[in-house]
C-alpha cells in the first residue's frame, strides 16, 4: 500500500511540476490530467473510490477536454516570452515561490494540529451510499444551491457566449466603432 | 446515523421565503422566455419587483422568530431579517434604476433581471449561513451572476475588460477563499461557526499554524470582496466597465453581503480570538481608507470616483468589525444600510445622464447640471454631502455613531486616521457639487433621460438619506436589536 | 517457491495476471474477427461475397491484415508533435481494454475481472477518457483536416456521454448499485404473467435508457451514423489521416475495443448479462450469445443509415437525447416511489 502511495504520489508532484514548468500549453494540460489521474489513484488508496472515479469522470474526462479545445482552438503552440520584464517576473516568481515552500516547512516543522473528525462515513455500505446519503440529509441545503449556482453558470455562460445576431447588438457595434 | 431527512416547520418555510421567493421567481422568469414579449417591455423589472416583494414579505412576515435550518447551514435571525430586506430593497432600487437604462443601452431584459435575482439570492445566503459552506456558496452564486452583468453589454470593450478583470480576481479571490475555508476546516472539525467559536474557546490559536494560515486565507478572499486595500485593484476598472445600474447594484448589494458575512465569520466564530486579528484588520482598515480617498481625488470619471470612495468607505466599515461587539457590529448595520441608499442614489443619478447608449459620466459632463436640471442637482449634492459625512445627511448620523463605537472599544489612532480620511474625501465629493454649480460644459451639455421608474428609486433614496439625516434612532435601535443573536 | 505461491497478495497478484492475458487475447481475436465479419456482412449487404481468398472462405484475412499493418512503412509528418503523435494511439486503445476488467462475462467471480463497487463508474470514466486519443491524434499530426476530424469527435463524444450517463440512470435506480455484478444479479429474477415467464432484464423496464444507450453508443465509439471525425467526404480520413502502419492500426484496434467493451456493458445493464434459461454453467455463453447480436446490430446500423449532418448530429445529442433521458430518470423515479408505496 505504501509503495503504491509513494508511486501516486510521486507521479502527482512530477506532474504537477511539469504542468507549471513545461512549454508547450498542450504538453502542460496533458501533465494536468495525468495529475489528475494520479490524484484518483491517491483517492483509490483512501478507500473513497467513488470520489476517485469521480475525480477522473470531471476533471480529466470533461474539463480538461475543454481546456485542450480551447488550447488547440487559439492555437497556443509555444509560449514564447523574453525579455527584462519576463525574467523579473519570473524571478520575483522563483523567490516568492522558495519563500512560500520555507513557510511550509517551517509550519510543518511545528506539529499541525487536526480537529476533530465530525462524522466519518459509515462503512457498512459503499461509500457511494454514504456520499448520497449525506448528500440528501446533512447537506440538502448546499446541494440544492449548488445545483441553482449551475443554472446560474450556465445561463451566464449563454448570456456571454450568444451570437451577436439581432438588431441590438448590430447598432451597438455600429456605434461603437467610428 | 444520526442525520436524517431535514424537516421543516410552516415557520420554516416562510422563514426560507425569500430563498424560495427568489428561485422560483427567476425560474418563472426563464420559463416565460417561451413567450417572448418585444424588446423594452417592462415585463422581467415587474417579474422581479414583485419576487422581491414576496421574498422581503415572507421573512418580515416571521420576522421575530428565531430558526437555526439544515444543521445551521441556514439561520433566520435577526441579522438576517435585516439584511435580507436590505438586499431586497437594494435590489428593488437596482431594478427601478434598470427600468429605463437597461431598456436604452439595449441590455437583454429576461436574463439581466434573472441574473439580478440570483446575485440578491446569493447575497441573502451569504448573510443567513451560519456554515462556511453555503457561505461560500452564496458568494459564487452572487459572483457568478455579478460576473455576466458586469460584461453584459458584449460589444462594448470596456465592459468586456471590466467582466475579464473582475472574473479573473475574483476566482482567485475564492481559491483563497476555498483554500481558507478547507484548512480551517481541518483545524477545528467543522465547517459550522458556532461549532467552530467552540472549538476556539476550549483550545488557544497560537499552537496551531493551520488556523492561522487557513484564518489569513479567508480574511484575503473576504477583502477581495469587500473591495479593501491591497485587494481592490479590480473595483475601479469593474465599476467604470459595468453598466451604471450594475454599478449601483453591486457597489451597494455586494458590499454590503460581503461584510455581512464578514461579520458572522470574525465576530461569531473568531469572536473568541479577537485580539488576534483586530490588529491586521486595523491596518487594513487604515490603508483601504487612504488609498481609496487618496485615489480618489484623482478621477475625473465619477464612475471610477464612486469606486474609489466605494473602497474608502469599506475602510470605514472595517473599523466597525474591528471594534466588534454588539455595539461594533450594529454600527456596521447602521453604516451599510445608510451607504447602500445613498451610493445607489449617487450612482442612480448618473443612469439618467446620457441618452441613448452614451455614457456622460465624467467631472465635465455634469458642469454646469445644477442649473440646467436644478432638481436633479440638488439630489447629487445631497448624495455627494452624505456621502462625505456631512449633516444634516445620514452619512454624518452614520460616521459619527461609527467613529464613536470604535472610540469607546479604545481604536483611538484608527478613529484619527478616519476622521482625517472624512476631511479628505469631502474635497472630492464637493468637487462634483462645484463642477455643477460653478463651471460651464466643455461639450454639448448631456442630455437627461427622464423615466419615471428611475425618479421613484431617486426619491425614494433622497428620502431615507434626509430621513435617517436627522431620525436616526428608529434604524439604529433596528440595527442594534438585529446583532442581538450575532454573538 | 511453495511459500512465495502461499502468500495471499501473490496468489491475487497471479490470477489477476492471467486474467489481463486471457482478456486480451480474447479480444485481439474477437476485434480481428469482428473486422472480418464486418467486411462479410457488407459484403453481404450489398450484394457481393466479401473477402474469400486467403484460408478458408476467407477466415486466414484478419491474420494477412495484421502482417500487412506491421509491416508497412511508419510515416510520421514533419512539423508533427512526435510524443503525443506516438501516444495517441495508445490512448484509443487503453480506455476500451480498462473497461473489460469490469465486465462480468458469466457468475461467479473466475469470470469477472474486477467486481468493484463503483463498476459503472469504471466504464463511464474510462470511456469519458477515450476522447483524448482522438483530439491528440488530430492536433499532433498538424494537419488542418486531422484537426478539425479531432476536434469534431470531441464535441461529439462530450455531448453524447451525458446523455449515456444519464440514460444509466434509470437502471442504477432499478438496481440500487453502481457494481456491474449486483447489476447483473438483480436481473434474475424471473416473474410470470399469465403462466408465461418474462425474464427481469432491464431492456424491459427501462426501453427508452436503451434506445438512448444504444444510439449514444454508436455515438461514443464513432461509429457510421455518427462517424463525422472521419467523413471521408469532407475530411479526408478524419483524426488519423497521418497515421499509417501500426500506429493506425491501434486506432482501428480501439474503434472495435470500444464497440465491444460497449457492447458489453450494454448486455450488462440492459440486456441481464449472463442471465439465460438452463444451469448457470451456460452464463458464458448466453453472453456471448446477446454480445453477437450486438455486434452484429452495429455492423447493421453502418451499412443502412446515411451519415448525420454536423448540426443534426448535435440537435439530436441536446435537443432529444438529453431531454428523453432526463424524463426517463423522473419518470423511473415516480414509478419507484408508486410501486413502493404500493407495496409498503
Amino acid at each position: 500500500m505504501i509503495f503504491l502511495f509513494a508511486g501516486f504520489a510521486a507521479l502527482l508532484v512530477a506532474s504537477s511540476l511539469l504542468v507549471v514548468l513545461h512549454r508547450n500549453p498542450v504538453t502542460s494540460a496533458l501533465f494536468l490530467v495525468l495529475a489528475f489521474c494520479s490524484l484518483g489513484g491517491i483517492y483509490l488508496l483512501l478507500q473513497a473510490e467513488f470520489v476517485a472515479l469521480v475525480q477522473v469522470i470531471v476533471y480529466a474526462g470533461a474539463i480538461m477536454v475543454l481546456f485542450l479545445f480551447v488550447i488547440m482552438y487559439l492555437n497556443l503552440r509555444q509560449d514564447v516570452e523574453r525579455g527584462v520584464q519576463t525574467a523579473i517576473r519570473r524571478g520575483l516568481g522563483w523567490l516568492v515561490g522558495a519563500v512560500l515552500l520555507a513557510e511550509a516547512f517551517a509550519l510543518i516543522a511545528k506539529r499541525w494540529q487536526v480537529g476533530p473528525v465530525s462524522g466519518g462515513p459509515e462503512m457498512l455500505e459503499g461509500n457511494t451510499q454514504a456520499i448520497g446519503r449525506a448528500l440528501y440529509t446533512r447537506y440538502l441545503f448546499p446541494f440544492e444551491i449548488t445545483s441553482l449556482l449551475l443554472l446560474v453558470a450556465m445561463i451566464g455562460v449563454i448570456v456571454i457566449a450568444k451570437g451577436r445576431g439581432g438588431t441590438a447588438a448590430a447598432d451597438d457595434s455600429a456605434e461603437e466603432k467610428p | 446515523m444520526s442525520v436524517r431527512m431535514p424537516v421543516l416547520l410552516p415557520v420554516d418555510l416562510w422563514a426560507l421565503g425569500a430563498v424560495i421567493a427568489l428561485s422560483v421567481g427567476l425560474m418563472v422568469m426563464l420559463l416565460l422566455e417561451w413567450a417572448p414579449v418585444r424588446p423594452g417591455s417592462p415585463r422581467g423589472a415587474i417579474l422581479s419587483l414583485l419576487t422581491l416583494a414576496a421574498a422581503a414579505g415572507s421573512v418580515l412576515y416571521v420576522r421575530d422568530v428565531a430558526r437555526s435550518l439544515f444543521g445551521g447551514m441556514f439561520v433566520h435571525d435577526g441579522f438576517t431579517v435585516f439584511f435580507t430586506i436590505l438586499f431586497c430593497a437594494v435590489a428593488a432600487l437596482a431594478v427601478l434604476l434598470s427600468w429605463d437604462y437597461a431598456r436604452r443601452t439595449r441590455i437583454g431584459q429576461s436574463e439581466y433581471y434573472m441574473l439580478l435575482l440570483s446575485a440578491t439570492l446569493g447575497m441573502i445566503l451569504m448573510a443567513a449561513s451560519n456554515d462556511l459552506i453555503t457561505i461560500f456558496l452564496g458568494l459564487e452564486l452572487m459572483s457568478l451572476a455579478l460576473y455576466v452583468l458586469v460584461g453584459i453589454r458584449r460589444a462594448r470593450l470596456e465592459s468586456n475588460e471590466a467582466a475579464l478583470k473582475y472574473f479573473l480576481l475574483g476566482a482567485f479571490a475564492s481559491g483563497f477563499l476555498l483554500y481558507g475555508i478547507a484548512l480551517l476546516y481541518g483545524a477545528t472539525g467543522s465547517t459550522n461557526l458556532t461549532r467552530m467559536a467552540e472549538f476556539l474557546a476550549a483550545s488557544p490559536l497560537q499552537n496551531n499554524p493551520l488556523l492561522i494560515v487557513g484564518g489569513l486565507l479567508l480574511l484575503t478572499g473576504f477583502a477581495f470582496k469587500i473591495a479593501a486595500v491591497p485587494f481592490h485593484m479590480w473595483t475601479p476598472d469593474a465599476y467604470e466597465g459595468a453598466p451604471t445600474s450594475v454599478t449601483a447594484f453591486m457597489s451597494a448589494g455586494a458590499k454590503a453581503a460581503g461584510f455581512a458575512a464578514l461579520l458572522r465569520v470574525v465576530l461569531h466564530a473568531l469572536g473568541g480570538v479577537h485580539a488576534n486579528w483586530a490588529p491586521m484588520l486595523s491596518a487594513i482598515a487604515m490603508l483601504t481608507m487612504t488609498v481609496g480617498n487618496v485615489t480618489a481625488l484623482l478621477q475625473i470619471n465619477l464612475k471610477r470616483m464612486l469606486a474609489y470612495s466605494s473602497i474608502a468607505h469599506a475602510g470605514y466599515l472595517l473599523v466597525a468589525v474591528v471594534a466588534g461587539g454588539h455595539e461594533g457590529a450594529s454600527a456596521a448595520l447602521f453604516y451599510l444600510a445608510v451607504y447602500s441608499v445613498m451610493n445607489l442614489g449617487a450612482f442612480g443619478v448618473l443612469t439618467l445622464l446620457g441618452r441613448g447608449q452614451e455614457e456622460r459620466v465624467t467631472l465635465s459632463d455634469v458642469a454646469g447640471l445644477g442649473f440646467r436640471h436644478p432638481l436633479l442637482g440638488v439630489t447629487l449634492t445631497v448624495f455627494m454631502l452624505s456621502l462625505g459625512g456631512i449633516p444634516p445627511t445620514a452619512g454624518f448620523m452614520a460616521k459619527v455613531y461609527l467613529f464613536g463605537v470604535a472610540l469607546k472599544a479604545g481604536w483611538i489612532p484608527l478613529v484619527i486616521v478616519g476622521v482625517l480620511n472624512s476631511v479628505v474625501s469631502v474635497f472630492y465629493y464637493l468637487r462634483v457639487t462645484v463642477a455643477m454649480y460653478m463651471e460651464e460644459p466643455a461639450l454639448e451639455p448631456v442630455g437627461i433621460s427622464w423615466a419615471a421608474p428611475g425618479v421613484i428609486a431617486l426619491m425614494v433614496c433622497l428620502a431615507l438619506t434626509l430621513w435617517w439625516g436627522v431620525q436616526a434612532h428608529a434604524l439604529l435601535a433596528l440595527a442594534l436589536r438585529s446583532v442581538q443573536g450575532l454573538m | 517457491m511453495a511459500a512465495l505461491w502461499n502468500q495471499p497478495d501473490v496468489q491475487v497478484a497471479v490470477w489477476a495476471l492471467l486474467k489481463v492475458g486471457i482478456i486480451l487475447n480474447g479480444m485481439l481475436i474477437l476485434v480481428s474477427y469482428m473486422i472480418f465479419a464486418e467486411r462479410k456482412i457488407a459484403g453481404h449487404m450489398q450484394a457481393r461475397t466479401g473477402p474469400n481468398r486467403v484460408g478458408w472462405f476467407g477466415f486466414m484475412q484478419p491474420w494477412a491484415d495484421v502482417l500487412k499493418l506491421f509491416f508497412k512503412e511508419e510515416f510520421i509528418p514533419a512539423e508533427a508533435n512526435r510524443v503525443i503523435f506516438h501516444i495517441a494511439p495508445m490512448l484509443a486503445v487503453i480506455p476500451a481494454l480498462v473497461t473489460f476488467a469490469v465486465v462480468p462475462f458469466g457468475p461467479g467471480p473466475a469470470l469477472v475481472g474486477a467486481d468493484v463497487n463503483v463498476g459503472l463508474l469504471v466504464f463511464l470514466a474510462m470511456s469519458s477518457l477515450g476522447v483524448y486519443a482522438i483530439t491528440l491524434g488530430g492536433w499532433a499530426s498538424n494537419n488542418k483536416y486531422a484537426l478539425l476530424g479531432g476536434l469534431r469527435s470531441s464535441a461529439q463524444m462530450i455531448s453524447y456521454e451525458l446523455a449515456m450517463g444519464l440514460s444509466t440512470i434509470g437502471v442504477l435506480m432499478l438496481a440500487g448499485s453502481l457494481s456491474l455484478v449486483d447489476i447483473v444479479h438483480a436481473q434474475s429474477k424471473v416473474a410470470h404473467v399469465f403462466g408465461l415467464p418474462i425474464p427481469g432484464w432491464y431492456v424491459l423496464y427501462q426501453p427508452v435508457a436503451f434506445v438512448i444507450f444504444m444510439i449514444t453508443a454508436l455515438a461514443e465509439t464513432n461509429r457510421a451514423p455518427f462517424d463525422l471525425p472521419e467523413a471521408e467526404g469532407e475530411l479526408v480520413a478524419g483524426f488519423h489521416t497521418e497515421y499509417s502502419s501500426m500506429k493506425f492500426g491501434l486506432f482501428f484496434l480501439g474503434e472495435f475495443m470500444n464497440v465491444i467493451s460497449i457492447s458489453c456493458i450494454a448486455v450488462t445493464l440492459f440486456l441481464g448479462g449472463w442471465n439465460g434459461p438452463g444451469p448457470a454453467s451456460l452464463g458464458l455463453l448466453w453472453f456471448a450469445l446477446k454480445l453477437a447480436l450486438l455486434l452484429f446490430f452495429f455492423i447493421w446500423i453502418r451499412w443502412t443509415y446515411p451519415r448525420l449532418r454536423y448540426d443534426q448530429l448535435m440537435n439530436l445529442g441536446w435537443k432529444v437525447l438529453l431531454p428523453l433521458a432526463l424524463a426517463n430518470i423522473v419518470l423511473t423515479a415516480i414509478a419507484i416511489q408508486w410501486v413502493s408505496g404500493a407495496a409498503g
